[in-house]
């Protein structure tokens, strides 16, 4: 569905079905570069179980409007102005690498548009490699293509899709070669120049992290040093997995989403 | 350089797609020769149709075995996905019917195989979609025949049987300035030859039962989604971008993206056409993708023999193929096919119609068959088979003369390929 905001058209997904205020609020931030088919296998499946999921295009990516933002804290102040434009609520915020940060601090700087946070490939720091940054900035397609070569773990290199007939590793590229010029760059540089200072500790919601074990954009250890900021969580090691956790291994985040929404 | 660690084409050929097994171990992909799925419970059930979560529901929708090959092809052509039928033709019907409906329209290449040929000529429009055929080399003749009502593009990378190569990044660069994806067949190149969606086609089919399969013992065909195509850009593709409601009102562009054309062929194509290929015929043509770079190398090398052979045979008139110097297209098939220009190439037989006869009615090692791209050597007089249904007129402008024959170079040994195809042409001139 399309909704108008600042001026700008918002694209966002919501299961194939009518947006149901009446549900619990799910709003899904998609990473670098990206846009809200990465949560494809999981918003038609909430539609279904109860809640009222929201993928978001952010300004700019998928079938967005609007100017690219550029840096976390624009992204978080434009995502929490969003949900108060709903109207719905606090909403169960759900960020994916990039989106992990932004949803971070929407959570900790709108206190009162998060109920629950949940982060996925999330760490405290995510710089990028010199050689993927000056890619994206000469919009070369060497940057989807180092991506897509070190978010997915080594299965999901050779097979594994669950959906009969689809090849991750084409499906990421081809997702990021899709974004616009300057979109990716503009991404990745905004992971590059954060730094989550002490963002863990001022969250108050509740909090659940799931984490791939072959993750190599914001490995375990990375992680594991975000994870030791918040005062409770709620931490899912998912084994084989890499960094598109979501893609990778639908079925168990789906379901490790389904209890962490509550 | 940093470079992405990617597995390279012949450990794809061999790996993607397949795992050993999980609950047997088994190495090689098992056939699972099923026709339903037991559902976990009535939830997971619902699920399963209500597209909520992946997973199999019936064989004529998906099967393990299938999705294995699907995943293949789908990998070596850089595709985001793959959809198998049960034959070529059946892949091409499945893609035009996803995208279009009645009062849209194809620009189509005139040097195309027979049987689409006849689909989109004689076929199609009893169900409101017309073409029109084009010279695939004429970029203006592209360019003029789009109309408003026009929804896709097709030609085939390596034309049949003229051998005619297509500019795939010209003719994507003309399809999208209009809005409309470029679809190709390329049975004929094999992603080893070409991988079209790196060259900007959107939509890639094959009858895997020529090449990619090898063996001449099993049909399917594929499409293969590019991925890179934005079906909600504008309004002509209703079918991804509106709410469908077959699955209560999903919008597949909205819901899928990059993978819209995939869910759509499967979910909708599939369930309700039903030309799925079978899990027997996909464990076949698995067997013969593994070999696909080995047997694709032996093939141009062969081809390259003989026609060094037929260039300085004095019952051949002419010799048509892209590696030949004089082939209008020889420069392009440099550019575009570096690993070469496929196993295909047609002749002139001296003595026309009636030589062409005694000629293969002489060969003994090729086979005279209705088929391309088998391991062993094979031979068909197209104006009196594959190309007979149409008009003396269509046939001038499909480029097969009377005296033209088609070869599929094999992979016997180049020196016993010859020696056969000497002594037919021999034959031939005893008239």
């Amino acid at each position: 569905m399309q909704i108008e905001f600042r001026d700008a058209m918002v694209n966002v997904a919501t299961g194939g079905v009518e947006l149901n205020k009446d549900l619990p609020p799910v709003l899904l931030v998609h990473g670098a570069g990206m846009d809200r088919t990465v949560w494809s296998q999981q918003t038609r499946y909430l539609a279904h179980h109860g809640f009222a999921p929201m993928a978001l295009d952010l300004p700019g990516h998928g079938d967005s409007e609007g100017a690219l933002l550029p840096s976390v804290a624009e992204m978080a102040e434009w995502v929490g102005a969003f949900i108060e434009m709903m109207a719905l609520g606090p909403v169960r915020l759900v960020g994916h690498s990039m989106g992990s940060l932004i949803s971070l601090e929407v959570a900790a700087r709108y206190p009162q548009t998060a109920e629950r946070l949940i982060l996925m490939g999330a760490a405290a720091a995510m710089p990028v490699h010199p050689e993927l940054l000056g890619a994206a900035e000469r919009n070369e397609i060497l940057a989807p293509q180092l991506m897509t070569a070190w978010a997915h773990g080594s299965r999901a290199h050779i097979a594994g899709n669950p959906t009969p007939g689809l090849w991750m590793r084409s499906g990421c590229q081809a997702l990021l070669e899709r974004a616009a010029p300057d979109v990716i760059y503009n991404d990745l540089a905004a992971c590059n120049s954060y730094e989550a200072g002490d963002v863990a500790a001022r969250i108050e919601c509740s909090v659940s992290v799931m984490v791939g074990s072959e993750d190599k954009m914001t490995p375990p250890k990375a992680t594991a040093q975000l994870v030791a900021g918040f005062s409770e969580v709620d931490l899912q090691h998912l084994d084989g997995i890499g960094h598109m956790m979501m893609m990778e291994a639908p079925d168990q985040i789906r379901d490790l989403l389904l209890q962490a929404l509550g | 350089m940093v470079e992405p660690d990617y597995l390279k084409f012949d450990t794809l050929s061999l790996h993607a797609g397949q795992e050993p097994d999980p609950t047997t171990g088994s190495r090689g992909v098992p056939i699972y020769q099923t026709t339903s799925y037991s559902f976990v419970d009535t939830e997971q059930a619902a699920g399963l149709f209500n597209l909520e979560q992946p997973g199999h529901i019936y064989s004529r929708i998906s099967n393990p075995t299938v999705a294995v090959l699907e995943e293949r092809l789908a990998a070596l052509e850089g595709g985001v996905g793959a959809v198998c039928t049960a034959s070529g033709m059946a892949a091409f019907h499945l893609a035009c019917a996803t995208i279009m409906s009645a009062g849209n329209h194809v620009v189509a290449s005139r040097n195309i195989y027979g049987g689409s040929h006849n689909m989109l000529n004689l076929t199609m429009p009893r169900f409101g979609i017309e073409t029109t055929f084009v010279d695939p080399r004429d970029l203006n003749a592209w360019e003029s025949a789009i109309t408003p009502d026009t929804r896709v593009l097709f030609a085939e990378t390596l034309g049949n049987p003229g051998i005619e190569v297509l500019d795939v990044p010209a003719v994507a660069e003309i399809a999208h300035a209009h809005g409309i994806p470029l679809m190709v067949d390329a049975t004929f190149t094999t992603p080893y030859l070409m991988r079209p969606i790196e060259l900007g086609a959107d939509i890639v089919m094959h009858s895997v039962t020529k090449f990619l399969g090898g063996h001449g013992i099993a049909l399917g065909g594929v499409i293969v989604d590019g991925g890179r195509f934005d079906w909600a850009a504008n309004d002509k593709f209703p079918t991804l971008s509106q709410p469908y409601d077959g699955y209560h009102g999903i919008t597949f562009s909205e819901e899928y993206g990059h993978q819209a054309l995939s869910m759509r062929a499967r979910a909708e194509g599939l369930r309700d056409f039903g030309a799925a290929m079978s899990p027997a015929n996909a464990f076949h043509l698995l067997q013969g993708v593994e070999t696909l770079p080995l047997r694709m190398r032996r093939h141009v090398e062969n081809t390259k023999t003989v026609i060094d052979f037929l260039e300085t045979n004095d019952a051949v008139s002419w010799v048509s193929h892209p590696s030949v110097s004089t082939h209008p297209d020889h420069e392009l098939a440099q550019s575009l096919l570096p690993n070469g220009a496929g196993a295909i190439l047609s002749f002139g037989i001296a003595g026309g119609r009636e030589a062409g006869r005694r000629f293969i009615e002489s060969v003994q090692l090729a086979s005279h068959v209705a088929n391309v791209g088998d391991a062993k050597t094979l031979v068909i007089h197209p104006a009196s088979t594959t190309h007979q249904q149409l008009s003396a007129e269509d046939l001038v402008a499909a480029g097969v003369g009377e005296d033209l024959i088609r070869l599929s170079v094999g992979l016997e040994d180049s020196s016993d390929i010859i020696a056969d195809l000497a002594r037919a042409l021999r034959a031939s001139q005893k008239g």
